[in-house]
């Protein structure tokens, strides 16, 4: 190639600068694209952190619902949920695995089982093509908050102060003058029950979601497990007294005596029904449809359980089941991923039931 | 018949570009979805797993059409360290190509998340269930990610410095247009 002109001391200057600049360029926006450039912004990490802060870190546990036991059972469809959802569970005979885990709410491992405190059911569901129905669910029918930016806020704001390891009133009283939602959750809290027993609850998919039929056609939905047990009320007034993990040992005894089993019933919204707004119950007059059997047959800890090392991300749908626009699913996805991602790379501690003998006892 | 060529194979200039544009948006994908809890990343994560795995087969095919045809030489006056430096990082990119991809599969495996690429569409795993060389891996791949966003930023400044500054032919080479006859050289 023949030597091209030499380039003026100006003309090298102006090309390397005109490098630099799109070189530059480059890096701002990819900065800016990892919110480097926006520390407001909310991300995964900002929310664990939030968690951590509230409740303490606890190296090798789920920052949230830190206590649990692992369950290991199966699905069974009736074929009734076919029409609503294409999803291979929902078709007429179908039987599959499912791996869940009970917990009690809150990024404490020890905490004892006597707190006013969800009680949560979580589910996966491993379909024959290899896809998965991950959902994680509350006894309660309303969440306490209706976003990811409400839902730091309401960390933020009951977490306990170093110096007297409660709350500040005065922040709470602030979050709660502004958030009615809230107010109205705690509301349902004093006024309803807690289940005497993990076997006896029911659980709600805290979020809407969409189920897809074979023509393509989207519902919106929410979904519960309805016991077969029947429902027996805890007596708030002793709940403080009860052994440290009274729950889980009933649950584990009641699993050595033989299965348990819940109905998994659909509620399709109606007209008005907000699928973005987990905070809102549905009219109780709405459409409901029964789908099928979950048997749970046996529990075991999760120090060497099959679902300690999984998440109950609410985004990992088969087809057939998709996300609602409730902007809590995506908050959640993430931040269960990042929480994963920490106690993951932690050493693994044993667990309070692990270390609790007639805990043992009872899923040996 | 051991002469080199004057420039790349056109299937390598295919390959380049198309694998340009598709590594830029990736990279800025994933820093943008593992960045936030709005609904947006639900959006680039359903991206990010398809074209993750359209790259890994790109970088297989770019592999195989490098192997068959030869590169076109560096023009002899470039100084030796910038030889070494360019074969460095053409190394360092292939070898990214390949673990970006191949990092995130064994992630998601090791973790037991199932790699939906479409509704119906699961991949299988590809190593066995592992947390702490989930959490490894997961940390890798944003390490690694970094690694191959500023390779590229030093390998397209390199490229302009021989583009408007040497002026050596060597950008012409991957041109993604035909050559002019008496252009190469």
């Amino acid at each position: 190639m023949p030597t091209p002109e030499p380039l003026s001391a100006g003309q090298r200057t102006l090309r390397l600068t005109a490098i630099a600049l799109i070189a530059g360029a480059l890096a701002l926006a990819f900065a800016a694209s990892a919110g480097w450039l926006t520390p407001a912004r909310l991300t995964p990490g900002r929310i664990v952190d939030a968690l951590q802060g509230h409740d303490g870190l606890h190296p090798g546990f789920r920052r949230a619902h830190a206590k649990g036991v692992c369950v290991i059972g199966e699905f069974a469809g009736n074929g009734a949920g076919a029409a609503l959802s294409k999803a291979a569970l929902f078709a007429a005979g179908a039987r599959v695995p499912v791996v869940g885990r009970f917990s009690t709410g809150g990024g404490i491992p020890d905490a004892p089982d006597g707190r006013v405190v969800f009680h949560s059911m979580a589910l996966s569901f491993t379909l024959p093509d290899g896809s998965q129905w991950r959902t994680g669910m509350n006894h309660v029918p309303i969440f306490p908050v209706a976003t990811p930016q409400d839902f730091l806020a309401f960390q933020l704001a009951t977490r306990p102060a170093p110096a007297t390891g409660k709350p500040d009133p005065a922040r709470v009283a602030a979050y709660l003058a502004a958030h009615p939602e809230t107010r109205a959750f705690m509301a349902w809290l004093r006024e309803h029950p807690l289940p005497s027993s993990f076997a006896n609850g029911t659980y709600y998919s805290v979020n809407a979601f969409r189920f897809i039929d074979a023509a393509g056609t989207a519902r919106t939905v929410r979904w519960r497990m309805q016991p077969e047990a029947p429902f027996a009320e805890l007596d708030k007034a002793t709940l403080a007294q009860r052994d440290a993990d009274f729950l889980f040992a009933d649950l584990a005894t009641r699993l050595r005596a033989g299965p348990l089993r819940w109905q998994l019933i659909v509620t399709l919204a109606g007209p008005g029904d907000a699928g973005n707004d987990a905070t809102r119950p549905w009219p109780a007059d709405r459409r409901e449809l029964t789908l099928g059997t979950l048997t749970l047959e046996r529990a075991t800890l999760e120090d060497d359980g099959p679902c300690r090392d999984l998440t109950f991300d609410p985004l990992i749908l088969p087809a057939g089941i998709a996300a609602s626009d409730d902007p809590l699913l995506a908050a959640r996805s993430a931040a269960y991923a990042r929480s994963f991602t920490r106690r993951a790379g932690e050493p693994a501690p044993r667990s309070a039931l692990a270390r609790d003998p007639s805990f043992r006892e009872t899923v040996r | 018949m051991n002469a080199r060529p004057a420039s790349f194979h056109p299937y390598a200039r295919l390959l380049h570009w198309s694998m340009a544009i598709l590594i830029v948006a990736m990279l800025f994908v994933g820093v943008g979805m593992a960045s936030t809890v709005s609904p947006l990343r639900q959006t680039l994560l359903a991206l990010h797993r398809p074209l993750g795995l359209a790259l890994l087969v790109l970088v297989a095919l770019r592999l195989a059409v490098r192997l068959r045809h030869r590169p076109p030489p560096l023009p002899a006056a470039l100084p030796a360290w910038q030889r070494h430096a360019a074969g460095a990082s053409h190394g360092l990119l292939y070898g990214l190509m390949f673990a970006l991809p191949l990092v995130g599969w064994a992630m998601l495996s090791a973790g037991d998340y199932p790699l939906t690429l479409a509704p119906g569409l699961t991949l299988p795993p590809i190593v066995p269930r592992d947390a702490a060389l989930y959490a490894l891996r997961r940390r890798a791949h944003t390490a690694l990610a970094l690694l191959l966003f500023g390779t590229v930023l030093l390998h397209l400044a390199a490229a302009l410095q021989h583009a408007w500054l040497r002026r050596d032919g060597v950008m012409a080479s991957m041109a993604p247009w035909r050559r002019r006859p008496g252009q190469s050289g």
